[in-house]
């Protein structure tokens, strides 16, 4: 626990009081999104940079998440909160089948099969009418009509996901796991078996995910499949909130969610109404945009080239050391 | 049995032009040792610039194969040179930076698409657009036979560039061992630069060939990206023999799925042979035919 600093205990009691000092549920709704995002965006980086196993396919485990926590008001006749409890198990088990098979590639293999197996879903779930609902999507009906249970539960979940990457990272697992994303064949020369920790890894990450995709059903009470399945607006989101916030670093992901939430909804408003109509349609050329500035400048992210950012505001030269680390 | 032959003919003639599209991102993967994720929107941007001749100029779409390939060589190989290149000298935890700025490449290329033409289905309507031939009681669409021939010419161009011309051994040569290119002479930055533009100009002549029969929006791209590399897996990755056989084996499972089981689902066929593959076929095709 002693890891744990001050400075983590303010942001979680600012975040806390939030809801209470700010009354409109607008700006509500933006925090419990970057919450969910922070979820997600954890998950991936717990395998995707710490592991070093790409994914492009964390839609996949939110979408199941979504889908166990609104079949079980369409097809078992119970409250879709039972999601929060079966939609994690169910991502970490469907992970698990999803690593038996794509494990078995490499570097940027691995990453094209995710896409191949999220396309599949998202292709089952549209197609499979009697069973999913099909295009028509499933419709629920909001528990509360406060917003303030959801964003205590989207903190809840963020902090929890946070907490369990953190201890992982600091066990004996957290080290196989870099050392796979580091030199596999020498983690196997080693004796660590990278299947298996692989697949833990992927286990955990599918796990939260799933969770974060069973809230997101909970709280927004309709999903389709070109929504919660979608490549662009789950899986890739995913890697664009890892890569800006800074891989393979546990305060990065929650920075670039928070960043990226922010931005899409100050584009998606056009500057909440400042701009003209067409600066909305450019969000996604932003995050382009965004994501080629992030590659080629600060390959580690806000958080990871931290160092590098500072310096460059304080106007201070690059001494030969400094910025090289991550 | 008819039905089963027509289905055949239709896979085969869509084979030759996924061939083009495997080809080049196979040249791709083979010389830079990255997935292109922009591959599909290259294509995109060939689609359109060959609709706007059609509708504005009104070209006819296979002379505009003249103006979409070179265009696209040379965005291609400005991408390589601006974008891709300098990555190398970056160092990040994560080795697929490249693979991840192809990602951001490709959905600028379609947002800066959406923005000019907005999402709208457009199509090329030529005079051979529905015209077909028959052979006995098969029918051959005019436009796909004209546009299977046109590809395999350009294959054959492609081999025989690779095989015969300096440049094109230092290709291979830069695809097998970059270090030993680069000490044998080989001038191993300008070779990525100019296979990126190979590659983008080959998906650029599928993306025109195919119009007078498809249709486009700006998010076509993304499943052209998926196709290109079902293909690239299927054939072996690397491998241009490989490409070929899996761009015209992946044309005809799509189209006996869409026969015999349903339209919808035929672009999962794709993706589930993918998956099969790798389960029980990892190494692809090539695996069976070592070539």
């Amino acid at each position: 626990m002693k890891s744990i600093r001050w400075s983590t205990l303010v942001i979680l009691l600012l975040l806390a009081v939030f809801p209470l000092v700010i009354q409109s549920d607008y700006y509500r709704h933006i925090l419990i999104i970057a919450l969910m995002w922070v979820v997600i965006g954890s998950s991936w980086n717990l395998l995707s940079g710490y592991t070093g196993q790409v994914s492009f396919g964390h839609a996949i485990f939110f979408g199941i998440g979504a889908y166990t926590a609104g079949l079980c008001t369409t097809q078992l006749d119970i409250s879709a909160w039972y999601g929060m409890l079966l939609g994690g198990p169910v991502a970490l088990l469907i992970g698990l089948v999803i690593g038996w098979i794509c494990f078995r590639l490499r570097g940027p293999y691995f990453a094209l099969a995710t896409i191949a197996v999220g396309e599949i879903f998202r292709l089952v779930a549209t197609e499979w009418v009697d069973f999913t609902e099909g295009m028509q999507g499933i419709l629920i009906i909001q528990t509360f009509r406060s917003k303030i249970p959801y964003y205590y539960l989207a903190l809840g979940l963020a902090a929890a996901c946070i907490y369990s990457i953190h201890t992982v990272m600091n066990s004996k697992w957290g080290y196989y796991f870099l050392a796979i994303r580091e030199d596999q064949d020498a983690a196997e020369a080693l004796g660590i078996s990278s299947f298996r920790y692989k697949s833990l890894s992927l286990m955990i990450s599918a796990f939260f995910t799933g969770l974060a995709g069973a809230f997101y059903m909970n709280y927004m009470a309709f999903i389709d499949p070109q929504v919660v399945f979608s490549l662009h607006f789950i899986s890739i989101m995913a890697i664009l909130v890892g890569i800006i916030g800074g891989v393979g670093t546990l305060w990065g992901p929650p920075t670039g969610a928070f960043i990226m939430v922010l931005l899409q909804e100050t584009f998606r408003s056009a500057f909440f109404g400042m701009l003209p109509k067409w600066v909305s349609e450019a969000h996604v050329l932003v995050f382009g945009l965004l994501v080629i500035f992030v590659i080629r400048y600060m390959a580690n992210g806000i958080v990871g080239d931290w160092g590098k950012i500072r310096q460059v505001f304080s106007g201070r030269k690059a001494s030969p050391s400094a910025g090289s680390g991550n | 049995m008819e039905v089963l032959i027509q289905t055949l003919v239709a896979g085969i003639l869509m084979g030759g032009i996924y061939a083009l599209v495997g080809l080049g991102m196979t040249l791709i993967m083979g010389v830079m040792k990255i997935v292109n994720l922009a591959h599909g929107q290259l294509m995109m941007i060939a689609m359109y610039i060959t609709f706007v001749l059609f509708d504005h100029f009104h070209i006819d779409p296979y002379f505009s194969l003249l103006v979409s390939m070179p265009a696209l060589f040379l965005l291609g190989a400005f991408i390589q040179k601006y974008l891709l290149n300098p990555l190398l000298k970056v160092d990040s935890i994560l080795p697929e930076n490249q693979v991840l700025m192809t990602v951001g490449i490709g959905m600028i290329l379609t947002e800066i698409v959406r923005f000019i033409f907005q999402s709208d289905y457009k199509s090329v309507k030529t005079s051979y657009s529905f015209s077909t031939m028959y052979l006995g009681t098969i029918s051959f669409n005019t436009s796909m036979v004209v546009a299977f021939c046109i590809a395999v010419l350009l294959t054959g161009g492609l081999f025989f560039f690779l095989a015969k011309t300096d440049v094109g051994k230092s290709v291979r040569a830069t695809a097998q061992n970059k270090d030993a290119a680069l000490l044998m002479g080989v001038n191993a930055e300008w070779i990525t630069i100019l296979t990126y533009g190979l590659g983008a100009a080959l998906v650029a002549a599928a993306g025109t060939l195919l119009l007078p029969i498809y249709y486009l929006f700006p998010d076509v791209g993304g499943r052209f990206t998926l196709k290109a590399f079902v293909i690239t897996i299927l054939g072996g990755m690397g491998s241009t023999v490989g490409a070929i056989v899996g761009g015209v084996f992946l044309g005809i499972a799509e189209s006996l799925g869409a026969t015999y089981i349903s339209m919808a689902l035929s672009d999962a066929v794709g993706l589930v042979i993918f998956l099969l593959v790798l389960i029980f076929l990892p190494g692809g095709l090539k695996k069976l035919t070592k070539i």
